[in-house]
């Protein structure tokens, strides 16, 4: 596993580990953490905040039904589906919203695809494709912006990404990624604002993404 | 109440959090650090020979399929899901369910159950949150890939003790906060927590509040320093 220098913010773990974290976002922690071991790591740490603190509420007593109901769930013949693995390239999380399959990746503009995964109100979550040398096309978010380098690698004003990087931009950060030589390169990429779809993403196709 | 961190709220935070937390939870996340053997834990000093009660009930449950030791977890646990449920502002009827949930998880999912990366209650804490996410969303919450399970059910006693003794400080020092400290860090962790809301509740500036939240981490980081 390649050295990952650029991690996910400790107020952002917590806000994942506390579930107060918007969707969009919780994807991309959860991909990054299912690639970055450091990260893995203090994850558990928060989680073991959690946990101390769930051992120490005050206890509400359960009836007895609901533990004679627990147990006879034990017998259960459940078989939990399997979890859906990772790729080289695509973390299992992503997967997961692909439904295994390879991206369709639609056309951004000139050396530039993008593939949608969700969008609704807690903003949108899609995997872009940058060929090499060419810039991110400029892209409309009002808010908050996450991006996990998945494959090769971009620079910008904020330094080099490259696989397992995640980089945290809002709109006061003037950044122009550009992708390396090389391979292309993918980033999953998450908002909170509203996608606005400028140019080749035809009005059409827009009630699908449930905008 | 579970909607997301606006954009200042996160940045915000971040920069009033992110030293103090940086350095409180490296300390811990090194003992959970396993991934990486030079960052493992030396816990050869330790007074400590045997595991704790909840980590041998859940790796009976886990290799044995021990139902006694289940029932020893859920008398436990159950209550102070409840609690916690509750406490969030779920109804009686609608906590049971998602305690009954959660609790059939931790027997259906024991074994991806591994002390030597996750205590009992942190593990279980983090299904109850999944869950609680799960029923209030509906939809199912973006989780890591679970990393691949060793073949042999052999646990490395060394490192489970050392998660165990580093989680123990990690309650003491909880313990140890003040009323107000202990507030601030149960409602980051119990997800009611944005600062615009904390300021809505309290009347308090946000500034101190920020630095009422960097104390308590500063407090956590210095009792888990302290006794290293």
């Amino acid at each position: 596993m390649t050295e990952i220098s650029h991690h996910i913010p400790q107020s952002v773990l917590t806000a994942y580990v506390s579930g107060s974290l918007a969707r969009p976002f919780a994807l991309v922690v959860a991909a990054h953490i299912s690639i970055c071991e450091d990260c893995r790591a203090e994850l558990a740490a928060h989680e073991a905040v959690g946990g101390a603190l769930l051992d120490d509420f005050d206890p509400i007593m359960v009836s007895d039904d609901l533990r004679d109901r627990v147990f006879a769930g034990l017998d259960d013949d459940i078989v939990e589906p399997a979890p859906v693995k990772g790729t080289a390239v695509y973390p299992a999380p992503v997967m997961e919203l692909l439904n295994g399959k390879a991206p369709k990746w639609r056309s951004l503009g000139p050396g530039a695809k993008q593939c949608i995964l969700e969008a609704g109100e807690a903003g949108s979550v899609r995997l872009l494709q940058i060929a090499p040398g060419f810039e991110v096309p400029d892209h409309t978010h009002g808010g908050l912006e996450l991006t996990l380098v998945l494959q090769g690698a971009f620079k910008d004003e904020g330094g080099r990404f490259a696989r397992g990087d995640v980089e945290v931009a809002d709109d006061d950060v003037e950044h122009t990624p550009r992708a390396e030589m090389g391979e292309p390169c993918i980033c999953l990429a998450a908002t909170d604002a509203p996608l606005e779809f400028k140019g080749l993403m035809p009005r059409l196709l827009q009630p699908l993404f449930r905008i | 109440m579970l909607h997301g961190l606006r954009k200042l709220d996160m940045l915000e935070t971040d920069h009033s959090l992110s030293e103090d937390a940086q350095t409180a939870s490296r300390t811990l996340a090194q003992s959970f650090g396993i991934w990486k053997a030079d960052e493992r834990v030396s816990v050869t000093s330790t007074t400590k020979t045997s595991f704790s009660e909840q980590t041998e009930w859940m790796l009976k449950v886990r290799d044995q399929r021990c139902k006694t030791s289940f029932g020893a977890l859920f008398d436990h646990f159950a209550p102070r899901l409840r609690g916690m449920l509750m406490k969030n502002g779920f109804g009686a009827a609608q906590a049971d369910d998602v305690v009954q949930d959660v609790m059939l998880s931790v027997w259906r999912k024991a074994a991806s159950f591994n002390p030597e990366r996750a205590e009992v209650s942190g593990w279980i804490f983090q299904i109850a949150r999944n869950r609680q996410i799960d029923v209030i969303r509906k939809e199912r919450r973006p989780v890591p890939e679970e990393l691949a399970m060793p073949e042999s059910t052999d646990v490395d006693g060394e490192q489970v003790l050392g998660v165990e003794q580093e989680t123990a400080k990690l309650r003491s020092a909880i313990a140890r906060l003040n009323p107000e400290q202990r507030e601030l860090v149960e409602k980051a962790y119990l997800g009611e927590f944005t600062h615009s809301e904390i300021r809505d509740q309290t009347g308090l500036p946000l500034g101190t509040i920020k630095s009422r939240i960097r104390l308590g981490l500063e407090r956590l980081r210095h009792e888990l320093k302290g006794e290293r």
